[in-house]
């Protein structure tokens, strides 16, 4: 009896099936590179045809014109410029077209403007705005570890849109039975690479600052390592979440035989390390201060501000934009601090013009004010 | 003679169904009436029941489904009860021990992992009365209880992972959930957190055995099958009266690589191979943690570990910095 024809039909079958309803598999062809020392097992693995599909999708803007850094500036010519007053008349026109095209390309100036009036703060986005531009600035002149010389525009997470395609809240869903919990994992997590680790790893990385290293220094047990599998699980979430961020894989950063060991991590480590640090600031310092600004549809089914991720910027690629910088034309703008106060924005009332710096607190985070960010730990 | 029974039992004898020899005194009856299935002779013996259950059997079988019953319950409410995310997230869904603050408290709050040991009492107790039986039922046949013994072997991983172990680290979240992905997880995440299992040597040993069994499967498996036609399934009668089955089977071996297995040996090949995977495998697990808290470490001071050259002498932790 030619049993075989049944049994290979059955399995042709099956196979073609589960390559439909596969979770995002990743068809041939694959291409690897070598990245590590040989032997080590060190390739990066990418899908071929999502690699075409990411270069196009990220390709770089020109700037509208080259802007002229003489003549009066802004901040005497316009009223209410309390952020990029020191830019040139023709400076600050074109960073406005160029933000138009990289924020609201559909929308125009009155995503952010009245129209009627330019100057007034009546549209929310326009408060955000400013708050943005300032964390823009403070991304390129504070965390040169992780951004180096390409820096960052707003377009680096933007994209054409108003909220930028990658960003993480709070995932409680779906949400299980009152009284019953399921310790806050074993669902296809959102922001854990669809894997069944915590789906709220985030949370306590980016937004708090929870120590993420796990390993023992020591060969024999010294008592004095409270990780356990459970924490280790939630650091991995995170880096399931890094590597899909940034279309690499583990090996990117680390030897995976010895996943803590600096020594044999490639450099790239150190940057992501100053990445997650600088994330977490974003977050405390620049994000959740501007909850009483943001209206309830641009937060999270929980409540929470929408809070910047690896993938905010990454947008599945290791070097944003593929490492192309966009800062040169706008290094007055964005390269350089401009007043970094900030208004009190729990008093923020829709309308009303805030002015930075008139009121005490000068941290718009809703947390606990943190030392420095420097010295955070991981 | 190329598809001669490789995949199914084509050619099946069909006789009166086998009620099997009486049973000693104090044992129940066997329970069901045989039924006779060519489907099932395509796969196994076409003869279904009667079965055994008596009280271990039936204790185990009842402790097991409250077990089931308690996980995927916990599953469902962990979706809030929608029977749609229950399908959909399955792999995904699982039931975790306690927190380790709860230290080996007997029973933490019932959503807080008290669930979790409910159920592994329950599949515990399951677990070892069904051993019982198996010997039980090894005994009242007159056989040997090899098939118990190596069942033991494995309960032994099993309690190591989900009782032993969590004791002496003195807390049961660092036991196994249950759940498909949950315990993949697990898996892969207590390898990270111990610095890397595969500096382990009873994790290499048990690795060899596992690996071992598959290869002695494979070859025992193809050998007999390959025999087939000269009646050499008949694996018992051929061990005491040897045909050509046998005798064709042993030349093979022995003129392609010199040394060959017996009828009888090759069983206890397999068997040993068998028992020792989760035997070291349920030892290494044991002193990881307890003994060892980072295999790579250990291995470097062992020269398990093979040395790389110093290829990022730049990259230093930034956090010491």
């Amino acid at each position: 009896m030619q049993l075989w024809i049944p049994f290979a039909a059955s399995a042709g079958a099956l196979l073609a099936v589960a390559s439909f309803v596969g979770a995002g598999w990743d068809a041939p062809p694959v291409e690897s590179t070598q990245i590590g020392y040989r032997g080590t097992g060190m390739y990066l693995e990418q899908d071929v045809e999502k690699l075409e599909a990411l270069k196009v999708a990220n390709v770089v803007p020109e700037a509208p014109w080259e802007a002229d850094p003489e003549g009066d500036r802004a901040g005497d010519l316009y009223e209410n410029v309390q952020v990029l007053g020191d830019l040139s008349d023709d400076q600050f026109n074109q960073f406005m077209a160029s933000i138009t095209e990289w924020i609201a390309p559909e929308q125009g100036c009155e995503y952010c403007h009245d129209l009627e009036n330019l100057a007034s703060d009546q549209i929310y986005q326009k408060v955000v705005a400013r708050r943005m531009i300032q964390m823009n600035q403070a991304i390129n002149v504070d965390w040169g570890d992780h951004v180096g010389a390409t820096g960052v525009t707003c377009y680096t997470c933007h994209r054409g849109h108003g909220i930028p395609l990658d960003y993480w809240v709070d995932d409680q869903e779906p949400k299980p039975a009152s009284n019953m919990s399921r310790a806050g994992q074993n669902v296809a997590g959102t922001y854990s690479g669809n894997t069944s680790l915590p789906q709220n790893a985030l949370m306590d990385y980016l937004l708090g600052d929870e120590p993420i290293r796990v390993h023992s220094l020591s060969a024999l047990p010294t008592g004095t390592n409270p990780a356990g599998v459970k924490e280790t699980e939630k650091t991995w979430s995170l880096m399931m979440y890094m590597s899909e961020s940034l279309g690499v894989n583990c090996v990117t950063c680390h030897n995976s035989r010895a996943f803590n060991d600096w020594d044999q991590s490639p450099p790239q480590r150190v940057t992501a390390w100053h990445g997650i640090n600088m994330t977490r600031a974003l977050n405390t310092d620049y994000l959740t201060g501007l909850a009483p600004v943001f209206p309830a549809h641009r937060k999270g089914p929980e409540g929470d501000v929408f809070k910047v991720g690896c993938a905010t910027c990454h947008n599945g690629v290791q070097k944003p934009l593929y490492g192309v910088s966009m800062l040169q034309a706008y290094v007055d703008a964005l390269d350089k601090k401009g007043p970094t106060d900030v208004p009190d924005y729990s008093t923020y009332v829709p309308g009303e013009t805030q002015v930075m710096g008139a009121q005490a607190p000068t941290t718009s985070s809703a947390l606990p004010p943190r030392t420095t960010v420097a010295d955070a730990k991981d | 003679m190329s598809q001669y029974q490789n995949i199914l039992t084509i050619v099946q004898i069909s006789g009166p169904a086998e009620d099997g020899m009486p049973l000693p005194r104090g044992d129940s009856e066997r329970r069901g009436t045989p039924k006779m299935s060519r489907l099932l002779g395509w796969i196994g013996n076409a003869q279904l029941g009667p079965i055994y259950l008596g009280y271990l059997g039936s204790l185990s079988l009842l402790f097991g489904f409250i077990a089931f019953e308690i996980i995927g319950l916990n599953m469902l409410a962990s979706v809030g009860w929608d029977p749609v995310q229950f399908v959909r997230q399955l792999f995904w869904l699982g039931l975790e021990p306690p927190p380790a603050h709860y230290g080996i408290k007997v029973l933490p709050p019932l959503n807080d992992g008290g669930w979790w040991l409910i159920a592994g009492f329950f599949l515990t107790a399951s677990v070892l009365l069904w051993w019982l039986r198996v010997y039980r039922r090894a005994r009242q046949l007159e056989l040997g209880t090899h098939v118990a013994w190596a069942f033991a072997s494995a309960i032994w991983l099993f309690l190591v992972l989900g009782f032993i172990r969590p004791l002496l680290m003195g807390n049961f979240s660092e036991a196994v959930p249950f759940g498909i992905f949950p315990h993949l997880d697990w898996t892969a995440a207590f390898s990270i957190r111990y610095g890397n299992l595969y500096y382990n040597p009873f994790h290499c040993l048990s690795i060899v055995f596992l690996y071992g069994s598959v290869l002695l499967f494979a070859m025992h498996g193809a050998t007999i099958l390959a025999v087939g036609k000269y009646g050499g399934e008949r694996e018992l009668e051929q061990i005491t009266d040897r045909g050509t089955a046998s005798e064709r089977a042993a030349l093979f071996w022995r003129w392609t690589m010199g040394f060959n297995a017996t009828m009888e040996s090759v069983h206890r090949w397999a068997w040993w191979f068998a028992i020792l995977t989760p035997l070291t495998g349920g030892i290494g697990i044991l002193l990881t943690g307890t003994v060892v808290d980072n295999w790579y470490l250990w291995g470097i001071e062992h020269g398990l570990v093979s040395p790389l050259p110093d290829i990022y002498p730049d990259v230093v932790d930034p956090a010491a910095q």
